[in-house]
């Protein structure tokens, strides 16, 4: 089989090759690009000072909208974990005949375009939306509650995107679990609730942190929540970016930016591969 | 035993929360859709079709929906025909650096949808070529290879080699193994890659709002575009016949697939 070695690599080329230009070398661009400068003309003359970066952290604006981004994606990622680990629990014990139905449900987000999941909660949390209906209707306020535009209602869009990610990626790692185990805790004289905690809680961590780390990544990547939930102090990293470079043309510092969210990712991930192995996601995804 | 039993109603309980959660405002969405005042929320007077019908004489909504389906379905089919060769060199060869590869070619997925935007839009201007459709469709095609691949190794993992070897040995050329052999059991595999490309492609708004021009807007950027004098019953409409859109094709597809099956196992 020696000699076919070059097959590989013909069925590999087309992928390869497309990655490589629109993925890698794009990617260098913004590296190199957020060296440049920009003139007050609006050119972009090739140059290499750290001005954006320095533009960047010069004074509390820029990364106050950093460390908000990162609160935001820990608020994400708790309250995705406590919603989710839940179903997933569920789905891994019950034995109903609905079960491939009510998983099939969880996968439906999936198909639902994320600009309609993510305006979908102004029907909501709207002025005359429904819960402000309900409360007035049932007398409880007598002027509607301010449900939008706050930070609130940021999350609950990201809520909305992410928690079958999370979902998925807990039940995956369940599924794996062998269920003869925590029954041999109880027969040695275990609770349900200890068995639990001692057995298949641990077992399930690896589902846990993979679903707690793609979270975390794509909340720190989108900005169609903030601009459409949030109001003016929502704003997160990506909706920086995407004023930087489409509304104000400003590439070199919208650059700068980029740079600095791939890093922030890419501290996060690599410290996570240490520990974890960033297969377990790739395991989740492919199940999904 | 009694203590046992109600946690586990608890557990059943707070998962029937989330789906309440999730789905309440999806159903919202296609409710107010038939909504027939012109600031359409809660409440409904009435029940009217006439989003719908307006919706369907907007010359420029029709427009987008005809971008997103030509897109959606040449994202498919580019993505599965590159991705399905990947995945067979992973899963069938040995051959040096092959764990980087694959990681660098699932990479996509971990790059925030944001910065892939701003990559490629810089890239493309470096080149100084004009925003287009073909940059619209290279892009999703970027986008969707990492579940191409994705989905059709974790199938090919499933396949026995035997299968290969035997068809090998009894003379047939590799193309001719992978046609006969290889692509039928493997053909779930690369239906299911391209409807999640479809779907990827047809729903995508973050990464396309940077690459979309006028000319060539799909649907969710026309929905985005929309949004910026709040929402309206006809944005509430022109979702609601998304979501029929794309939830159906799936779970019709799966449908008929396990039938077309079905049938040939008699």
């Amino acid at each position: 089989m020696k000699e076919k070695t070059w097959r590989p690599w013909l069925l590999l080329s087309p992928s390869l090759t497309a990655v490589f230009l629109l993925l890698v070398v794009p990617v260098c661009f913004v590296i190199v690009y957020s060296f440049w400068l920009r003139a007050p003309s609006g050119q972009d003359i090739p140059a290499f000072q750290l001005g954006n970066y320095a533009k960047f952290f010069a004074d509390f604006f820029y990364p106050s909208i950093l460390l908000n981004t990162l609160r935001v994606a820990f608020e994400t990622v708790i309250l995705c974990l406590l919603m989710g680990y839940i179903p997933a629990f569920f789905f891994y014990k019950t034995e109903s005949w609905l079960k491939p139905y009510l998983m099939l449900l969880v996968m439906l987000p999936f198909w639902i375009s994320f600009i309609i999941r993510t305006l979908s909660w102004i029907n909501i949390l709207g002025d005359s939306g429904l819960i402000n209906h309900l409360l007035l209707k049932a007398g409880l306020i007598t002027s509607p509650l301010a449900l939008l535009y706050n930070e609130g209602a940021v999350i609950m869009g990201l809520l909305q995107y992410l928690l079958p990610f999370m979902i998925l990626n807990i039940y995956v790692s369940l599924d794996g679990i062998d269920k003869s185990l925590a029954e041999a805790a109880k027969s040695l004289g275990c609770t349900e609730w200890q068995a639990f905690r001692e057995v298949t809680l641990p077992l399930s961590l690896p589902g846990v942190s993979a679903g707690c780390l793609l979270v975390f990544v794509l909340t720190c990547g989108t900005y169609l929540p903030p601009m459409i939930l949030g109001g003016p102090g929502n704003e997160m990293i990506a909706n920086l970016i995407f004023k930087r470079v489409i509304g104000t043309l400003d590439w070199p510092f919208g650059s700068a930016i980029s740079v600095i969210l791939m890093l922030l990712l890419a501290i996060i991930v690599y410290t996570y591969n240490r520990y974890m192995g960033i297969n377990q996601i790739f395991k989740s995804l492919s199940n999904g | 035993m009694k203590k046992m039993i109600s946690g586990w109603s608890l557990i059943k309980l707070f998962t029937l929360l989330v789906y309440i959660w999730m789905f309440t405002p999806i159903i919202a969405v296609v409710i107010l859709a038939f909504n027939p005042q012109q600031f359409g929320s809660f409440p409904m007077e009435g029940f009217s079709f006439q989003w719908f019908v307006k919706l369907s004489h907007n010359s420029t909504i029709l427009e987008a929906f005809k971008n997103s389906l030509v897109l959606g379905s040449l994202t498919a089919v580019f993505s599965t025909a590159i991705g399905v060769p990947a995945a067979m060199a992973f899963i069938r060869y040995e051959f040096r650096g092959k764990e980087f590869f694959n990681t660098l070619l699932i990479a996509p997925i971990m790059v925030p949808e944001v910065v892939l935007g701003v990559a490629l839009l810089l890239f493309i201007r470096w080149l100084q070529q004009p925003k287009s459709f073909a940059m619209l469709l290279i892009g999703h095609v970027v986008l969707t290879l990492p579940y191409v691949l994705l989905i059709v190794q974790a199938r090919l993992v499933g396949i026995k080699r035997e299968y290969e070897e035997a068809a090998l040995s009894l003379g047939a050329s590799p193309l001719q193994t992978f046609r006969e052999i290889t692509f039928p059991l493997l053909a779930p595999a690369i239906f299911a890659g391209m409807l999640f490309s479809f779907t990827i492609s047809f729903d995508d708004v973050t990464a396309t709002l940077f690459w979309a021009t006028a000319q060539n807007q799909t649907v969710p950027v026309k929905i985005f575009g929309m949004l910026r004098n709040s929402i309206s019953p006809e944005i509430n409409a022109l979702g609601a016949v998304m979501i029929l859109l794309t939830v159906s094709t799936p779970l019709l597809a799966g449908y008929l697939s396990r039938r077309f099956t079905r049938g040939i196992d008699k």
